[in-house]
């Protein structure tokens, strides 16, 4: 049988009865084995993700440098944020840059690749898929960009304009403070077709094919209608999964940065709050201000997180 | 456009494939080159990777770079050996781990009504938002008050929790047939037992598309301030240390990143049909 997109909601066994009417205690007795499975994930999870979180927002009110205990110092951190750090403004106005371009950019082409790649046949298919995915997959090959715009005339980029005489002579790309923002971004939309990008991929091959015969009787004449009419209203669990890995993935942006253009990067022209953090965190051990950063972070991923999943819904035919 | 490559469909015009099939080449090249041109770059000689005007492909392919490779090797202060020991160590328990710590936990997370199911897949969903790099700051910070950093637990650990496999697999396993449960517990199967029996050979796409994924992860992490022993270090890091050398060592550099990037290739080829199976199941409501 094949699955359709628009799952049912699995079924949930009540162990034991389940019964309301039992205290609390008695019905988690029942669901011993449950909570014995679920332990050893949990156990960690809470300890690498929930407790690390959960302690950014309680460290972002100390000053600790990881030797001596924490100590108290009210929203100092805040304040020295807010008001006397240039360099925040810097990296949250390139954050913002990189997340709302890229964003949105990279969220735009994983869906329409899927959408024409499931025009094709089987075979093509799974190659495109492959070749659309390969920068995600072979990790730290983005690399190769760096020889690309390398900043002298051997850098293949540099090399072809100027032999084409559109440059008199090297760009340095990457050190430039106008033009490595535009680089990176090149890169990361080159690099980010992943989760969300196979989730579309597959919400195409699983459309229950009766809709289309069905659309087809109805008057679907080309694949815009098809599209807008039957695929996008009946994919909205897939869009809403993508969006949320595509946020994650935006304001993560991190790795590409600090190898294309420096650790930190020129000015901090193309650092992202992220990159700072680990700037402030990992070499300076300014561990209490690192964290008061990562907290605006988590607090500006949650609010856009909240307002994208809202627009979707609003889309979402049930 | 002959039918082997397009589905034959009413509503599909003609017009409409041929500007498919150039959109999906423009973009095709654009995404496929810089890899192309790493895989060419391996075979290049130095006189033609320093070169004006640069030239895309090769004259005189050589194996020349791939020798260097193995020189600059025997040159290191710890063995080579010792970074794939390492590599393949951290891959593989984080991989394996991972898959046993997720599909235990996703089994009750999807099929059982315990009290507190709803709350934690909230929180669960939530985490798929904070990445390894959002949260790599808090989590170094943990991780040294518990004395992992510079440890194999330091990569080997936060890839055992990683939300998206657990969240994968719950979704994956809800598309079971209950009947399918129901039939064991009336032999008598405790639930250990119908996890173990019952769900997991039925659940083989979900094993595989979190495999490549966490392999993936785990394969191309550089370990960054989690680790700083040169014993314990990975293949990447070592591949940063020699791309760093700069243009000269396009060559080197693109031999081992031909080399590195072969695994999870062949991994995602093989696992790929599991994958888009898993996947057509991850959609959010």
């Amino acid at each position: 049988m094949k699955k359709t997109v628009a799952q049912s909601k699995p079924p949930r066994t009540a162990l034991g009865g389940g019964a309301k009417r039992h205290g609390l205690l008695y019905r988690m007795g029942r669901y011993k084995e449950s909570y014995l499975l679920i332990a050893p994930f949990m156990l960690l999870f809470l300890l690498l993700t929930v407790i690390p979180v959960l302690a950014s927002i309680g460290l972002s009110f100390t000053s600790f440098n990881m030797l001596s205990m924490p100590r108290f110092v009210g929203f100092q951190n805040y304040e020295r944020m807010l008001l006397d750090d240039s360099i925040f403004f810097t990296v949250l106005k390139n954050t913002l840059v990189f997340a709302f371009l890229t964003g949105p950019l990279s969220y735009i082409l994983s869906f329409v690749f899927a959408w024409l790649i499931n025009e094709t046949g089987r075979y093509l298919r799974t190659f495109l898929t492959l070749v659309f995915y390969l920068p995600v997959l072979s990790g730290n090959v983005y690399f190769i960009w760096a020889f690309l715009f390398s900043s002298d005339s051997y850098g293949v980029i540099n090399g072809v304009l100027m032999s084409m005489g559109v440059l008199q002579e090297p760009v340095e790309w990457l050190i430039n403070q106008n033009t490595i923002l535009a680089v990176l971004i090149v890169v990361q939309l080159w690099m980010s077709l992943g989760t969300g990008f196979l989730t579309f991929v597959a919400g195409f091959q699983g459309m229950d094919k009766s809709l289309f015969e069905a659309g087809a009787i109805d008057g679907i004449r080309n694949r815009w209608q098809e599209l807008f009419y039957i695929t996008v209203p009946s994919m909205a669990p897939q869009l809403m999964f993508s969006a949320v890995m595509q946020i994650g993935a935006s304001f993560g942006v991190s790795a590409v940065i600090q190898y294309l253009a420096g650790f930190p990067t020129t000015q901090y022209s193309a650092d992202t709050i992220v990159t700072y953090i680990m700037d402030v965190g990992t070499t300076r051990f300014e561990m209490g201000y690192a964290t008061t950063l990562a907290v605006f972070l988590f607090a500006l991923m949650m609010v856009t997180n909240t307002i994208i999943t809202r627009l979707i819904g609003r889309f979402s035919t049930d | 456009m002959s039918a082997g490559f397009f589905k034959p469909n009413v509503s599909r015009s003609v017009f409409g494939n041929v500007m498919v099939f150039l959109f999906l080449l423009v973009f095709g090249v654009f995404f496929a080159f810089p890899i192309v041109y790493a895989i060419i770059t391996a075979f290049k000689p130095m006189n033609e990777i320093l070169i004006f005007p640069p030239r895309i492909f090769v004259r005189n392919p050589t194996l020349s770079n791939f020798i260097e490779l193995s020189q600059m090797a025997d040159s290191f202060w710890v063995p080579l050996t010792r970074y794939i020991f390492n590599s393949v160590l951290i891959s593989a328990a984080g991989t394996l781990g991972h898959l046993l710590l997720s599909s235990m936990a996703a089994y009750p997370m999807s099929r059982h009504a315990f009290p507190g199911h709803k709350w934690i897949k909230k929180v669960v969903v939530m985490s798929l938002l904070f990445t390894a790099s959002v949260t790599y700051l808090p989590q170094y910070v943990v991780m040294s008050q518990l004395h992992l950093i510079d440890t194999y637990g330091a990569l080997i650990l936060p890839a055992l929790q990683s939300s998206l496999g657990l969240y994968l697999m719950m979704n994956f396993m809800g598309t079971l047939p209950e009947e399918m449960l129901e039939a064991a517990r009336i032999d008598g199967a405790r639930e250990a037992r119908i996890y173990w029996s019952i769900v997991m050979p039925n659940v083989k796409p979900a094993w595989l598309t979190l495999i490549i994924f966490s392999f993936q992860g785990l394969w191309n992490n550089t370990g960054g301030s989690f680790i700083y022993s040169e014993e314990l270090k990975v293949l990447p890091a070592v591949m940063a240390q020699i791309t760093a050398g700069g243009i000269a060592r396009a060559g080197v550099s693109s031999a081992a990143a031909l080399i590195m990037m072969v695994p999870p290739i062949l991994i995602f080829l093989l696992s790929q049909k599991s994958v888009i199976q898993t996947m057509s199941t991850s959609g959010l409501k």
